[in-house]
């Protein structure tokens, strides 16, 4: 029995995996090959099995280097341990798949909650990504854990973003502090931070426009923002959340680099996971900057947003292998 | 002529430098590789870059190595022009009924952009194309999309057509025909809501408004970032509705776009429009061969290779070299001289591409006004005193006519005529130094720029031939 089967074997597990694969299996039917035709249907360890591997990986989005050096790894250990069956690879490929993921630290999903009072969450990413959306599922799940929540409407540019706030707002059951659009998006952030002590809430969302990293105003405006919370938070450590879509490919790492400059990024909430792309850029992300994913969206429903489990989404990756 | 040795020394030093006068298996394999990654990067489809880069091997093999390039630049330029083609070449209009109602629907993924550009789409349209839009909010789904759309429409001051959330977007569309009719409207621009390609019920839905309006356009709004899914969503929704056209939406960003090059090479469908900004003003019209050195994104080998093999007309060149050593450099010579460099970028960009002739990059910088500003001046000299630039130098009275004949200063006159005069000297200074010299000026300056980084091989290492 293979690490893969020991690993995915337990029952209770199932249910939740269910979604990552639903979403992610889809690709299947495409013209992708699968890692499973790959390691069966080779006779040995050769170029054109690693070329194939590759090409897997690449189409998953994992990035370039990360996937360049992941080939180099199994390559070398396919050579010290003189292994030539390749079935036997596909131990190798999910511990190392673990392992670009784990680096050797002990992650931790779970929001950190300010026990003295307040917990700010903020949303950033470039447009698109569904940070608005997300923000309304992350109240849904922290109001269901028992918490009072309420959202800022830092995004003041976009049309019709405050009214779209303003909805998820009313289906949570939390109040939405707004301004006029065109305001000054740390001014908003103020007055809610304001507010929501004063109502004594335990988490405030905040939500800011969608802005490409390469634009440098936008980026300050961030910069703005994020003074504004530690400022108004006197240092308490928040989240901040930087919302990539699932279809992006190599430019999640420039997004990740440059965003981390204007804020410090606790983790990634990867969108969309319910389409055929799989967001390996994350896997890149968290290689090459150390960022790690907190959060999947996996669909249109409030409730779709769950805490990632990398042996999940390995297994979306995979999931062929079970069929 | 001094001047043509030098030019064939130049040459045949660069021949040696590169060694070879085709390309070998070898020179482009490295390449290739190089070129590979470089693609990949750009999130341009797997398969696609394997099949790519196969062909193109296939084409440079033997091919003649042009003067002036190396090998990797050369084996560049092949890639560059293979891309360029593979992009589709020109840009592909927009399909426009001359009588009727047009009917344009705007669909893709969630988040794409679709709102926001069919607002720029229906904007670009009522300038450029004189017709007389009507946005019709059919998605339903995404809280707020309407108002979202309402707001657009306000700040274009476009009529947006909407029936809340409740209705059917079937019906919507049915009812905004009608309306459209009844208020003679032209087009109709219909925003629908995102949605995965997977999703058979929202796709059915698109399928029925597609018959009801019997679409015109059917335009694919893709985000530019999007990896390498880009195929799989093209072709599913190129498959359901016969996509007419693509708008590659956030190309403002610093992303290389290689999405672009997969959808039109498996679906065949043109790029139409781009979204380059956040403003409603910011599309434009599609440029397939911008496109395709932005992907391979080795612009600087690129435009160095265009500059060498396209800019620079060889003869005029020399000639203009000929002119300048020889002494005889009038105002007709400078006025030509500087309109030539205008047209290859910055005067001191320009210099000190040219081996060995960095000291010389600080001469006066020329910008666009100046030039024209320069080319007044000279307009307003008789022809005499364009070929005998000493006319000038001598009469304050010619001076001061041309000063009011150009509509300048006389300061800027003198200035003029003092900068000939400055350019004369140091042509006069060159030529002198012989023969020796300028080989090993030639050869310092080529030196230099080999050993430095790979990618940006290209400056410096005798791009162009004067």
């Amino acid at each position: 029995m293979g690490l893969f089967q020991k690993l995915f074997s337990s029952k209770e597990k199932l249910a939740k995996r269910e979604k990552y694969k639903i979403g992610m299996a889809k690709t299947r039917k495409g013209s992708l090959s699968s890692l499973k035709d790959v390691l069966l249907t080779s006779k040995t360890i050769d170029e054109s099995l690693f070329d194939k591997l590759e090409e897997i990986f690449i189409m998953a989005d994992i990035g370039v280097d990360t996937t360049v050096s992941f080939i180099q790894t199994l390559r070398s250990e396919v050579k010290k341990q003189k292994m030539t069956d390749p079935k036997a690879l596909e131990n190798i490929i999910v511990d190392n798949m673990f392992s670009i993921y784990t680096k050797n630290e002990i992650i931790s999903t779970n929001i950190r909650y300010n026990k003295e009072g307040l917990t700010v969450i903020l949303m950033i990413g470039v447009n698109g990504t569904g940070k608005t959306t997300s923000i309304g599922k992350l109240a849904h799940k922290i109001k269901s854990e028992g918490k009072t929540v309420m959202m800022a409407a830092g995004d003041t540019f976009r049309a019709g973003a405050i009214e779209q706030l303003k909805i998820w707002g009313q289906r949570v059951g939390c109040s939405v502090i707004a301004k006029a659009p065109g305001s000054d998006p740390s001014s908003v952030v103020f007055d809610a931070i304001r507010e929501a002590k004063q109502q004594s809430i335990d988490v405030l969302l905040v939500d800011t426009a969608g802005r490409l990293q390469n634009k440098v105003n936008l980026m300050k405006e961030l910069e703005k923002v994020n003074r504004t919370i530690s400022r108004e938070m006197n240092g308490v450590v928040y989240e901040t959340y930087l919302v990539i879509d699932a279809t992006t490919g190599q430019n999640g790492l420039s997004q990740a680099k440059i965003f981390s400059e204007a804020a410090s990024i606790s983790g990634i909430v990867l969108t969309k996971l319910d389409g055929t792309a799989k967001g390996g850029i994350v896997l890149a992300i968290r290689n090459e900057l150390g960022i790690p994913i907190s959060f999947v969206g996996l669909g249109e429903k409030i409730t779709d947003i769950d805490y990632f489990d990398i042996e999940d989404y390995i297994y979306g990756l995979f999931a062929d292998f079970f069929d | 002529m001094a001047f043509e040795n030098l030019t064939s020394r130049f040459q045949m030093a660069l021949r040696r430098l590169t060694g070879k006068a085709r390309l070998t298996e070898n020179d482009i394999d490295e390449m290739m590789r190089e070129i590979r990654l470089s693609l990949l990067e750009a999130d341009v489809n797997y398969k696609i870059v394997k099949e790519f880069t196969e062909e193109v091997k296939q084409l440079a093999l033997g091919e003649k190595i042009m003067k002036g390039l190396n090998p990797d630049q050369q084996v560049v330029k092949v890639v560059n022009d293979e891309l360029t083609k593979l992009m589709g070449g020109e840009a592909v209009p927009i399909n426009l009924k001359t009588s009727g109602i047009t009917s344009i629907m705007m669909v893709g993924l969630q988040g794409a952009g679709k709102t926001t550009t069919a607002g720029k789409l229906a904007n670009y349209l009522r300038k450029n194309n004189q017709i007389n839009p009507l946005l019709v909010a059919a998605d339903i789904y995404r809280p707020a999309a309407i108002d979202q759309l309402k707001t657009v429409g306000e700040q274009l001051k476009i009529t947006v057509y909407e029936e809340g959330d409740k209705v059917s977007p079937q019906t919507i569309v049915k009812n905004a025909l009608k309306y459209a009719k009844e208020n003679n409207f032209d087009t109709l621009i219909i925003d629908t809501a995102g949605r995965l390609h997977i999703n058979e019920t929202l796709m059915t839905e698109l399928q029925d408004i597609k018959k009801i309006t019997n679409a015109d356009e059917i335009l694919l709004t893709v985000d530019a970032m999007t990896g390498q899914d880009a195929v799989t969503v093209a072709s599913s929704f190129h498959e359901a509705l016969k996509v007419t056209g693509c708008i590659l939406t956030k190309l403002d960003g610093d992303t290389r776009g290689g999405a672009a090059l997969s959808i039109r090479k498996v679906t065949g469908v043109p790029i139409k429009f781009a979204g380059t900004g956040e403003k409603l003003s910011e599309i434009e019209v599609f440029h397939p061969e911008r496109m395709a050195s932005r992907i391979l994104g080795m612009g600087d080998v690129v435009s160095l290779i265009e500059k060498a093999t396209e800019e620079i007309d060889e003869d005029e060149a020399l000639s203009m070299m000929e002119k300048m050593m020889s002494g005889k450099f009038n105002f007709n010579d400078l006025l030509k001289q500087m309109k030539m460099i205008k047209r290859m970028g910055a005067f001191s960009g320009i210099l000190k591409m040219l081996p060995g002739m960095s000291q010389m990059a600080n001469m006066d910088k020329v910008d666009d006004k100046q030039l024209v500003y320069i080319e007044a001046i000279i307009s307003s000299m008789t022809k005499e005193e364009r070929i005998h630039p000493e006319l000038m130098e001598r009469s304050s009275s010619r001076r001061n006519r041309v000063a009011e004949g150009s509509g300048r200063s006389t300061t800027e006159v003198n200035r003029l005529i003092s900068m000939l005069e400055k350019q004369q000297k140091m042509m006069k200074q060159f030529s002198s130094m012989g023969t020796p010299n300028m080989e090993k000026m030639a050869t310092g300056g080529l030196q230099n720029p080999a050993s430095s980084n790979k990618r940006n091989r290209g400056k410096g290492k005798g791009g162009f031939r004067i």
